[in-house]
């Protein structure tokens, strides 16, 4: 890419991914977060919604809603179901038809399936799993000091560059580092779900819909999906959640989770895990909290048995409240925890939950 | 004909042993170990199983790295492995996933005639998953990630797995090659096994660059479209209040007043 004409690539584009006729929130995220960088860009500067599939123009109006200025729209029978040959390839195409600045994809199992191929295929960088986003310097900067250890002396506020610096966590979260793609284009990055904000929704909002006739036949398609299963399992929508109640090893067993879900129920909340209750096979992985499954930040996250190993606690730190139980008062999940309980959780959670629904009147007499 | 496999494997440190200096907001590096990384394991394990039931197929390790990586190459071939390849050249430091990716095709390509690519979904330190995908695309194969179930026909021709969705799954079916991304559900890697350690007739092959025909215009920092701008670790929070209470129902009715008079409940 030696010859590159920067100018030629203008605008924001994300991929709204869809399954079954339904967009992933992610993708909602995403305009939202697109609409934010696109006001430090330029006023010229629009967010574009790519939406692949078949039979599913409809979903350009919910795009509009969230903050998407205009829809390119690519329909084909061979699109209905997603492979990663034939979204890369009529993807690639409309990249290099249409020239996009920043291209934003969900870090879901299929966008992170789609986008390293899409960037090797157009020979430009790809930043995985990120969690912010910045064009300008100046909201970089006040970024940086808001949230970390970073010395900002060496960054221009002034800095008129429009660059995309790409946040990310690295060693298991034990670290952050800021990716940039200085000489390449479009700036692609798959985003966390659950981490950027979706905007309000305006109903009614319009904008223009470009439809792109793919060029794509069947052999260009070298796999075959013989069939799609929605998991009957419960969903647990950790992302959602505004109590989150999650054990780790200190649970003990498989059994223990019996009084997760109990504690749960009572307080509302979903139940959660570490990696290590996974690994063992006491739940299942859509329960996984950490750098290897879902980042959350719920109203209050009760760790229980959770010693706060650094994955885990790349995925639980922005909740608003942290109350953790544990027997060792030199666990690290203390470190981040507002609320510190040294104690047995299988003492401790039963007394939580009895006492609960009596919180207002606990309260009412300590004020009298 | 044997059935060759490429596994591509990636020496690691344990991240759940890295642990935050809380003074000073560093790493805590010292004493970390380095270890095969996680996901590469089960593809190991799953190309080993199609050795265990195919016993002519032929299992290459590859994997780029300093040459302190033979340790975890060593261990793959204590688990059963053929051969092992590590590319080792400063040339191809610094490299981003899409460098990376080209020196890794480069090596298999230099290796030779292979019928299917195992790799892990992705690797502890980096979390990218970006790997796998781009070595497919460099060489022009099909791909399925996250495989959690898999199976293959008895002519080795075709390839059935069951590819994780956050919400369920898919069957796919897919013809050889291609390159197929591990994760941990897919099976349970196995031990190392005396006969696999004392082995003399299983190599680690140490190849340079230029050993592996490695194009160098293709690879290493400056051929990496992206590159850090800053790194940095997240700001500490501040440690909050243990709550005290003489009783755990003492220790309950504490926390809850206290949540209850902030409106967090």
């Amino acid at each position: 890419m030696a010859n590159i004409n920067f100018d030629e690539y203008k605008n924001i584009w994300v991929f709204v991914e869809q399954r079954n006729g339904k967009l992933m929130n992610v993708a909602l995220e995403l305009l939202g977060e697109g609409h934010k960088l696109s006001r430090d860009i330029s006023d010229e500067t629009k967010v574009c919604a790519l939406l692949i599939g078949d039979g599913i123009e409809n979903l350009a109006q919910e795009c509009f809603e969230y903050g998407a200025d205009c829809v390119y729209l690519i329909e084909d029978e061979k699109l209905k179901q997603y492979t990663t040959d034939g979204y890369t390839k009529v993807i690639a195409d409309a990249v290099n038809e249409f020239k996009p600045d920043i291209f934003l994809y969900g870090a879901t199992h299929i966008g992170r399936d789609l986008a390293p191929r899409v960037a090797a295929r157009l020979k430009t960088g790809l930043t995985a799993d990120c969690t912010h986003l910045d064009v300008s310097v100046a909201e970089y900067i006040k970024f940086a000091e808001e949230n970390t250890t970073l010395n900002t002396k060496s960054l221009n506020p002034e800095d008129p560059n429009k660059n995309l610096k790409m946040t990310r966590p690295a060693f298991g979260g034990n670290l952050m580092a800021t990716i940039v793609c200085p000489n390449h284009r479009p700036q692609m990055a798959t985003v966390r779900p659950g981490v950027m904000q979706k905007m309000e929704p305006v109903a009614g909002a319009t904008g223009e819909i470009i439809r792109i006739k793919p060029e794509i036949s069947d052999a260009d398609i070298h796999i075959q999906v013989v069939e799609v299963v929605k998991s009957a399992k419960e969903l647990v929508s950790l992302t959602d959640a505004d109590i989150i109640c999650s054990a780790g090893r200190g649970i003990g067993d498989a059994s223990g989770f019996d009084l997760m879900k109990k504690f749960a129920d009572k307080v509302g909340g979903v139940v959660g895990s570490s990696r290590a209750c996974v690994d063992a096979g006491w739940i299942d992985h859509s329960h996984q909290v950490g750098q290897t499954g879902t980042t959350v930040k719920p109203k209050i996250y009760f760790a229980c048995g959770i010693s706060g190993a650094i994955q885990h606690l790349a995925g639980m730190q922005n909740s608003d409240i942290i109350v953790a139980i544990n027997k060792d008062p030199d666990s690290p999940i203390f470190e981040v925890a507002d609320y510190g309980i040294v104690g047995d959780l299988y003492k401790v959670i039963p007394e939580i939950m009895a006492e609960w629904d009596n919180a207002e009147a606990l309260y009412d007499a300590t004020t009298k | 004909m044997a059935f060759k496999i490429i596994v591509c494997a990636k020496q690691v440190p344990d991240t759940n042993e890295i642990k935050i200096n809380p003074e000073t907001g560093t790493l805590i590096r010292d004493g970390v170990p380095s270890i095969l990384n996680n996901d590469d394991a089960n593809a190991l394990e799953e190309a080993l199983k199609i050795k265990d039931m195919y016993p002519d197929t032929h299992v290459t390790v590859v994997s780029m790295g300093p040459p302190q990586a033979q340790e975890m190459l060593f261990e793959c071939i204590a688990m059963g492995a053929d051969e092992a390849v590590l590319l080792s050249d400063r040339a191809v430091g610094g490299s981003d996933t899409y460098a990376t990716s080209n020196a890794i095709a480069s090596t298999i390509q230099h290796i030779g005639e292979f019928d299917l690519i195992f790799a892990g979904r992705q690797a502890i330190d980096g979390d990218t998953a970006q790997v796998g995908p781009q070595i497919a695309e460099k060489l022009g194969l099909p791909q399925v990630t996250y495989v959690e179930e898999f199976s293959i026909s008895e002519d080795m021709k075709e390839i059935t797995v069951k590819r994780q969705l956050e919400d369920g799954y898919e069957m796919i079916k897919i013809k050889t090659p291609c390159m197929l991304t591990a994760i941990k559900e897919l099976n349970e890697p196995r031990y190392m096994s005396m006969g696999g350690i004392f082995n003399p007739d299983k190599k680690i092959k140490v190849v340079s660059a230029a050993d592996a025909e490695v194009d160098l215009t293709i690879v290493g920092l400056k051929a990496s479209p992206t590159n850090v701008f800053r790194s940095f670790t997240p700001k500490p929070k501040g440690k909050g209040v243990t709550v005290e209470g003489d009783t755990e129902k003492e220790i309950a009715k504490n926390l809850l007043i206290d949540l209850k008079k902030k409106h967090i409940i």
